[in-house]
């Protein structure tokens, strides 16, 4: 069990709390910087996929983990910023302006998506994002002059002002810097007044508004910085497939980022990674005990389907948490070892709140 | 008049067909705890509500002496209501669940913010600057709450003696000149409504923040209002000291009915009410 010796405010601000914080976090940098040399070709790929996924994460988790709203059609948004961006990297247009115009798009179309939120709760937001997830989706299709319609788009290497990146290592690089600095932006929000003003308005709009927070402006705001989040995401997304075609970003991709963030812990910025870890490993581990299933399971078409609802349903059911919050029962099994109690993470059932206020 | 903070003229709402607020007017002077009692359903709350700007109402205005002189407070959109200088407590707790106690003083300093998205974003030293300041506001009032030991706990596992604290300390965070307390009493102990009664005194002594409350212990009416504000069916039945409103035959009627109404539930001798007896 670690004990903090608190002398200063400044400590409870700071990003690492302590020198644990420091050491695991700088261990985690360098296996990020050293992976090209440590791992074959192939488990590089996953893991750049693994980071363009976890910036998408980030941004969903920001929405509905700490803003509480729930956005059915967050592929749309990878969907604008990959098209933006694929589209200006086509025509010659360097690849951090052309990052920069997808992440703006996206977040301009956010903002309009945003305007829903500001009426419509739960489900019936969740029914608005996804009706708009359909509308972008059929755009990306018929919009042929642009987008190339169903056959899709090829689209170069990524040039930061005359430097290609050719090979999958420097891509990876590219990736990583990139989620790091995504990561940081969003911790740095979390720990300012803007990201309180989110928190509080996912745990009490009443009371938020009570306390000076415009409600409409920082709602608006999450679905900005979420939709220019995944904008990136979706930069990066078709630089890594080279190719992009609608049918990429349709509802079942909006699932998986949804599954993602509730498997990894709705409200946890870890949560975002290890949602996105599980994601990309998940067809892998589907796919290796495939063989060793008997063929009527193993060969049947929706196996993956099938694995990912019951997995969905086992964490709703047993770890409303997600993976992190297992982590964090864990970790704490293990420091306390052995005086940690069952119930230590049981919430008590919440008053009455004045529903009929909102 | 000089001392005016708070200046209600006319309220009326109605939802639908109940007239939840009939003709009210009241003024709240600076530095008193002006305290509204009536039965259940008497629209007390919604004259809160009023205040809070989460309704507006259907005629009649709110005068308020906001930091550059008297302004209608009626005009204001909600979310401005707190930089004004009005803070406000809940008659059922709303406190931010899935934070921190300290998170949600925090959250109270939000009119103070002095930086922008960016600057948040980046975190700069200013903000740094900021936050180190928020939190020494924050650790104030929970010092003159005696909060310490609960900084850290998140909210969803205190218990609601605690939670009642934990909202009004929020509630002083933003540091307001005018205080609106919903009940601020209910569900808590004889111990804890003692306490609460020292604190709301502390605060209008200690800290000078006009208080208005919604109570029904009339203890701790008559302990720290310096008036009371009788109302009944959303209409105003009486205004004066706790003792005056107390002892006036409208209250009395209002909260027990009146000989009439007594006589009608006395027994006959036989046993049966004549009523019993048509049926």
């Amino acid at each position: 069990m670690r004990f903090i010796f608190k002398t200063d405010y400044g400590q409870d601000i700071n990003l690492a709390k302590h020198g644990g914080h420091v050491f695991w976090y700088g261990a985690l940098v360098l296996l990020m910087v050293a992976a090209p040399w440590l791992f074959a070709e192939y488990w590089l790929a996953q893991l750049t996929l693994v980071l363009i996924y976890s910036i998408a994460g980030l941004g969903l988790m920001l929405l509905a983990g700490f803003t509480g709203l729930f956005s059915m059609g967050h592929a749309a948004f990878l969907g604008v910023g990959a098209y933006t961006h694929a589209v200006l990297t086509n025509m010659g247009v360097p690849f951090p302006i052309a990052l920069a115009c997808a992440a703006g798009l996206s977040a301009a179309v956010g903002l309009v998506v945003g305007l829903p939120a500001l009426r419509v709760k739960g489900i019936y937001l969740g029914i608005a994002t996804l009706s708009f997830g359909f509308i972008v989706e059929e755009v990306l299709a018929r919009w042929e002059s642009v987008t190339g319609g169903n056959a899709g788009i090829h689209i170069k290497k990524p040039d930061i002002f005359g430097w290609v990146l050719e090979t999958g290592d420097q891509f990876y690089f590219l990736c990583l810097v990139i989620t790091v600095l995504s990561t940081l932006g969003i911790l740095n929000l979390l720990r300012s007044p803007t990201g309180r003003a989110f928190v509080a308005i996912r745990d009490s709009e009443i009371s938020a508004q009570s306390m000076g927070i415009h409600l409409a402006y920082y709602k608006t705001l999450s679905f900005a910085i979420s939709a220019a989040l995944a904008g990136i995401a979706g930069a990066l997304y078709a630089h890594n497939l080279q190719f992009i075609s609608p049918d990429q970003f349709n509802i079942l991709q909006s699932i998986d980022l949804l599954l993602m963030i509730v498997i990894g812990g709705v409200g946890s910025v870890h949560g975002a990674f290890l949602g996105a870890i599980f994601l990309i490993t998940m067809p892998q581990a589907i796919a290796m005990i495939k063989d060793f299933l008997p063929p009527v399971v193993g060969q049947a078409p929706g196996l993956q389907g099938l694995v990912y609802g019951l997995v969905l349903i086992a964490f709703v059911l047993f770890e409303p948490m997600g993976l992190y919050g297992r982590w964090l029962k864990i970790r704490t099994y293990l420091q306390m070892f052995p005086f940690y109690r069952k119930g230590m993470f049981k919430r008590q059932k919440s008053f009455q709140k004045s529903d009929r206020l909102k | 008049m000089k001392d005016l903070l708070l200046s209600a003229k006319n309220l009326s709402v109605r939802f639908g067909g109940v007239l939840a607020v009939n003709n009210v007017s009241f003024d709240v002077k600076q530095g008193e705890v002006f305290t509204l009692i009536g039965p259940n359903g008497a629209g007390k709350t919604t004259v809160f509500n009023l205040i809070s700007r989460i309704y507006t109402p259907t005629t009649g205005s709110i005068e308020y002496l906001g930091p550059n002189g008297l302004l209608k407070l009626t005009e204001q959109p909600p979310q401005n209501v707190a930089s004004l200088g009005i803070a406000r407590t809940f008659q059922n707790i709303e406190l931010f669940e899935h934070a921190s106690v300290l998170h949600n003083l925090l959250i109270g300093r939000h009119t103070h913010r002095a930086t922008g998205l960016w600057q948040d974003l980046f975190f700069t030293a200013k903000v740094r600057e900021a936050e180190l300041k928020a939190r020494e506001k924050a650790e104030e009032v929970i010092e003159f709450l005696s909060l310490q030991h609960y900084r850290d706990t998140f909210v969803a596992g205190l218990p609601y003696g605690v939670r009642k604290v934990v909202e009004l300390a929020r509630a002083l965070c933003t540091e307001p000149k005018l205080l609106l307390l919903d009940e601020p009493s209910s569900g808590l102990n004889v111990e804890e409504t003692d306490d609460m009664a020292f604190w709301i005194q502390d605060i209008k002594h200690e800290l000078g923040i006009t208080v208005l409350m919604v109570e029904h212990d009339m203890s701790l009416v008559s302990k720290v209002s310096d008036r009371v504000l009788a109302m009944n069916q959303g209409e105003m039945l009486a205004m004066g000291t706790p003792r005056e409103v107390q002892t006036d035959p409208g209250v009395i009627e209002a909260y027990l009915g009146s000989i009439d109404d007594v006589s009608s539930l006395r027994r006959t001798a036989s046993g049966v009410t004549s009523s019993q007896e048509a049926a």
